[in-house]
C-alpha cells in the first residue's frame, strides 16, 4: 500500500497492531492518507512519522469535514505543545478511538473530553449549550432558543446526575421542583463516572461514535 | 495494551471482516429498499413522525403487490393460460344440478339502443362490459382447469387465495406491529433516555456528505424542539388543580357524546342513501336523465365521502376543548376518523347484506337470497366497492390538482415533489415517533372489521347459483368439507379431531395464557428499564 519508499517498517506495524484497536490494513491506509496531507516533497516514512499536520489540513479530509465537532476532535488527540496539529501518531489513536473494536469505555472516555468544550474536567452548562448548538447546526436561525436551551440543559444535567433508579413517577412530581433549584445556583456538572454511566444505558451510542477511513 | 497471539490478532480480524461483510450485505438489501432516498430526505426535513407514516405507505404498496401476486398465481394465471391458449387446458363447466332453473337466470343489464353515456356510466359503475371482465366475481364461473396430468380446482383455488392473502396480511402486520411495540419500550415516555440519547448519541460520526449533514442537523432540531414541547405540556397537565380535573373530565364526557351523535347522524344517513339507491338502481337507462343516473348510482359514495370530509373538521375542531397533549390529540383525532371511515364501510356492507337476505314475499326460500333484485349478488357487492373506490380517486385528483396546486403555485407534476414543495413542517412541533406502532393498529383493526363481513357472507349467505365458481356449491365455504371428504380416511380423520371442540378449545385456551404470560413479561421487562439501578 501507499507510494514507493512511503511502506512501514514490519515492527512499526506490528508495534502500532499493539498499541491500537486498528488493523494492518487499517493502519497502512491511515498512513497513506496521512502522508497525502503532506506536502509532495515530505513524504517519506521517516518525515511523515516526524511531521505535524497543521489542524486546516486535517479538517479537510472528507470523514472530517461535515462532522460538527470536528475541532474539538483534533484539539482532544492532539499531543503537540501548541495543541493546533496532530501527529501521525496522534492521527492512529484517534482512528483507534473511533473504530469499530474499541471498547466503549473507551469511546466514552474520549467522548467526554470532545464534549468537555472548556477542557475542564467536567461537563457544565455552558459545554451542554455549545454541545447542543453544535447538534443543530451554525446558523443562528438553527438554534434553539434561550428557554428551550435552558430547559433542555436542565433536563439532561440533572438527570445525568441522578444516580438512583426509580425516576419515572418521582421525577414527574418534583420536577418543578427540580427546575427552579438548578436556575442559577445550581450548577449542575456532569462528571465523567456519570457520563459513562449515562452512556451505557444509551443503545444508539455505539454505532454512532465511529469513524471509518 | 498487552501483546496479543497471532490467533487472537487473526480471531479479532476475522470478526471485524465478518461483522464488515454483514454490514456491507444489509447496505445491499437496503438498496433495494423502495423509495429510500426521497423518504429519508422527507426524515430530514420533516422528522421521524411524518418519515414513518411514508414508511407505512411504503409497507402498505409491498402488502398489495404481494396479495396480488398471490391471486394472480393461483387464480387468474390458469384462466389466461387457458383462455389464450397457452398451455393445452380446457374449462370444466358443470352445470347446475338442481331443479329450479331460476336461481340461474342472470340478465345481463345491456340496452338494445347503444348510448355513448352508456358506456361512461358502465365504466364509472362497473356494469355492462366491465361487469364480464375479471374485475368482477361474475367472471369466474368455472369449475376447474384441465390440465394434462390433473384437473386444477378453481373453486377451492379461490377460497384459499383469500383465506391466504387475510392471513399473510394479518401475520405480517402483526409482525410490524412487535418490532415497534419492542421499539417502543427502549424509547419509551422515558425523557432520560431520550435526551441524553438524543444528546451524547445523537450526531452520527460517519456522516461525509455535507447534505446528508444538513439534514441530520434539522432532524435532531425537529426531534429536541418537539421532545421540549411535549414536556411543557406535559407539566402543565401534571399542575392541574381537581376543580379544573374534574371540569375538563365532565367536558370530555359531553364532548365524546357530541362525538357519538355526529357519528350515529352519518351512518343513518349513509343507511338511508344506500336503500333508496339500491332501490332506484334498477331503473331503465334511457328512462334517465344522464346526470340523475349517475347521481343514484354514487349516492352512496358521495354520502360517504362527505361525511368522511365534513367528520373530520369537527373532530379537529372538538379536539381542542378536551385539552390533551399534542400528540395525543393528533392520535385520538386520526382514530377518530379512522373509525368513521371503517365504519361508514360496514354500515355500506350490512345494508346491501340485509338487502340481499331480505326477500318482500318470502321468495328466499327458493335460493336463499333475492334471486330477483341481485342474480349475481357477489358482483354487485364488488360494484359499489369498485364505485367507492373510482369515486375516492377521482375526488382525491380533484383536490390535489385544482385545489392544492394552484393554491402553491407550483411546477412540479410529480405528486412526490409536490409534497416537499408544498408542505411547510407545522408551527407546532410534535413527536409521533410512537406513530409507526400506532398506524400498524389501526390496520389492524381495519383489517379485522373487514374480515368480518367476509367471513358471514361466505359462510352464511348461500352463493349465487347464476355465476361464480361455486354455483354447485350452497355457500362458498363448502368446498372445504367437500374437499376433505375427498381425502383419504385416515387424513379425514385427522382433519376432523383437529377441529373438534375436543381439541379446538383447549388450544384457544393454550394460545390464550401465553399470550397474557407473553404481555406480563413484556411490561415487567419495562419495568425493568425504568427503574435499573444505578
Amino acid at each position: 500500500m501507499g507510494g514507493s519508499g512511503s511502506r512501514l517498517s514490519k515492527e512499526l506495524l506490528a508495534e502500532y497492531q499493539d498499541l491500537t484497536f486498528l488493523t494492518k490494513q487499517e493502519i497502512l491506509l491511515a498512513h497513506k492518507r496521512f502522508c497525502e496531507l503532506l506536502p509532495q516533497e515530505h513524504r517519506s516514512v521517516e518525515e511523515s512519522l516526524r511531521a505535524q499536520v497543521p489542524f486546516e489540513q486535517i479538517l479537510s479530509l472528507p470523514e472530517l469535514k461535515a462532522n460538527p465537532f470536528k475541532e474539538r476532535i483534533c484539539r482532544v488527540f492532539s499531543t503537540s505543545p501548541t495543541r493546533d496539529s496532530l501527529s501521525f501518531e496522534d492521527f492512529l489513536d484517534l482512528l483507534s478511538v473511533f473504530s469499530d473494536t474499541a471498547t466503549p469505555d473507551i469511546k466514552s472516555h474520549y467522548a467526554f473530553r470532545i464534549f468537555d468544550f472548556d477542557d475542564d474536567g467536567t461537563l457544565n452548562r455552558e459545554d451542554l449549550s455549545r454541545l447542543v448548538n453544535c447538534l443543530t447546526g451554525e446558523g443562528e436561525d438553527t438554534r434553539l432558543s434561550v428557554s428551550e436551551m435552558k430547559q433542555l440543559v436542565d433536563n439532561v444535567s440533572s438527570r445525568a446526575r441522578e444516580r438512583e433508579g426509580r425516576l419515572g413517577l418521582w421525577l414527574k412530581l418534583s420536577l418543578p421542583q427540580i427546575l427552579e433549584e438548578s436556575d442559577i445556583d445550581r450548577d449542575g456538572t456532569i462528571n465523567l463516572s456519570e457520563f459513562q454511566h449515562v452512556i451505557s444505558r444509551s443503545p444508539d451510542f455505539a454505532s454512532s461514535f465511529k469513524i471509518v477511513l | 495494551m498487552k501483546y496479543l497471539s497471532e490467533w487472537d490478532q487473526w480471531k479479532r480480524y476475522s470478526s471485524k471482516s465478518w461483522k464488515r461483510f454483514l454490514e456491507k450485505a444489509h447496505e445491499m438489501t437496503t438498496h433495494l429498499e423502495l423509495w429510500r432516498e426521497d423518504i429519508r430526505s422527507i426524515e430530514g426535513k420533516f422528522g421521524t413522525g411524518i418519515q414513518s407514516y411514508f414508511s407505512f405507505l411504503r409497507f402498505l404498496v409491498l402488502l398489495n403487490l404481494v396479495i396480488f401476486l398471490i391471486i394472480f398465481m393461483l387464480v387468474l394465471l390458469p384462466i389466461f393460460l387457458t383462455k389464450y391458449k397457452i398451455t393445452n387446458s380446457s374449462f370444466v363447466l358443470i352445470p347446475f344440478k338442481d331443479m329450479d332453473i331460476q336461481c340461474t337466470a342472470y340478465p345481463i343489464s345491456s340496452s338494445g339502443l347503444i348510448y355513448f353515456y352508456s358506456y361512461i356510466i358502465d365504466l364509472l359503475s362497473g356494469t355492462g362490459f366491465l361487469e364480464g371482465t375479471s374485475l368482477f366475481y361474475g367472471h369466474y364461473t368455472i369449475d376447474g382447469v384441465k390440465f394434462q396430468n390433473f384437473t386444477y380446482d378453481l373453486p377451492l383455488a379461490y377460497l384459499l387465495s383469500t383465506i391466504a392473502y387475510l392471513a399473510l396480511s394479518l401475520l405480517w402486520i402483526v409482525k410490524r406491529s412487535v418490532e415497534g411495540f419492542k421499539i417502543n419500550l427502549i424509547r419509551s415516555e422515558e425523557h432520560f433516555q431520550s435526551y441524553c440519547n438524543k444528546i451524547f448519541a445523537g450526531w452520527d460520526f460517519c456522516i461525509t456528505n455535507r447534505s446528508t449533514a444538513d439534514l441530520k442537523h434539522s432532524s435532531l432540531r425537529y426531534e429536541l424542539r418537539a421532545d421540549l414541547e411535549e414536556e411543557r405540556i406535559r407539566q402543565k397537565i401534571a399542575e392541574r388543580t381537581s376543580e379544573e380535573t374534574i371540569r375538563i373530565y365532565s367536558l370530555r364526557l359531553f364532548l365524546n357524546c357530541i362525538v357519538l351523535a355526529v357519528l350515529v347522524a352519518c351512518f343513518y344517513a349513509i343507511y338511508i342513501a344506500t336503500i333508496f339507491s339500491q332501490e332506484h338502481m334498477k331503473k331503465e337507462i334511457d328512462k334517465m336523465v344522464f346526470g340523475e343516473n349517475l347521481l343514484i348510482l354514487y349516492l352512496p359514495s358521495i354520502v360517504i365521502t362527505l361525511a368522511n370530509f365534513i367528520t373530520p373538521m369537527i373532530f379537529a375542531k372538538i379536539i381542542h376543548y378536551e385539552d390533551y397533549s399534542p400528540g395525543f390529540e393528533i392520535r385520538l383525532t386520526i382514530l377518530r376518523c379512522v373509525f368513521m371511515r371503517l365504519a361508514t364501510i360496514c354500515v355500506l356492507v350490512f345494508t346491501l347484506g340485509s338487502k340481499i337476505t331480505s326477500c318482500d314475499n318470502g321468495t328466499c326460500e327458493l335460493c336463499g337470497y333475492n334471486q330477483k333484485l341481485y342474480p349475481c349478488w357477489e358482483t354487485q357487492v364488488g360494484q359499489e366497492m369498485y364505485k367507492l373506490m373510482i369515486f375516492d380517486f377521482i375526488i382525491i385528483l380533484a383536490v390535489t390538482l385544482f385545489v392544492d396546486f394552484p393554491r402553491k403555485q407550483l411546477q412540479a407534476v410529480n405528486l412526490r415533489l409536490s409534497l416537499l414543495y408544498t408542505c411547510r413542517p407545522s408551527p407546532r412541533q410534535f413527536r409521533a415517533s410512537n406513530s409507526n406502532f400506532f398506524f400498524l393498529l389501526v390496520l389492524l383493526i381495519g383489517l379485522c372489521l373487514a374480515i368480518i363481513p367476509l367471513t358471514i357472507s361466505m359462510s352464511r349467505i348461500p352463493s349465487s347459483k347464476a355465476c361464480g365458481p361455486f354455483t354447485n356449491f350452497n355457500t362458498t365455504w363448502e368446498v372445504i368439507p367437500r374437499t376433505v371428504s375427498t381425502f383419504p380416511s385416515s387424513l379425514q380423520s385427522l382433519v376432523h379431531g383437529i377441529t373438534s371442540e375436543a381439541f379446538a378449545v383447549p388450544f384457544f385456551m393454550i394460545i390464550c395464557r401465553d399470550k397474557r404470560y407473553l404481555i406480563q413479561k413484556l411490561t415487567e421487562a419495562q419495568g425493568d428499564m425504568r427503574n435499573q439501578p444505578a
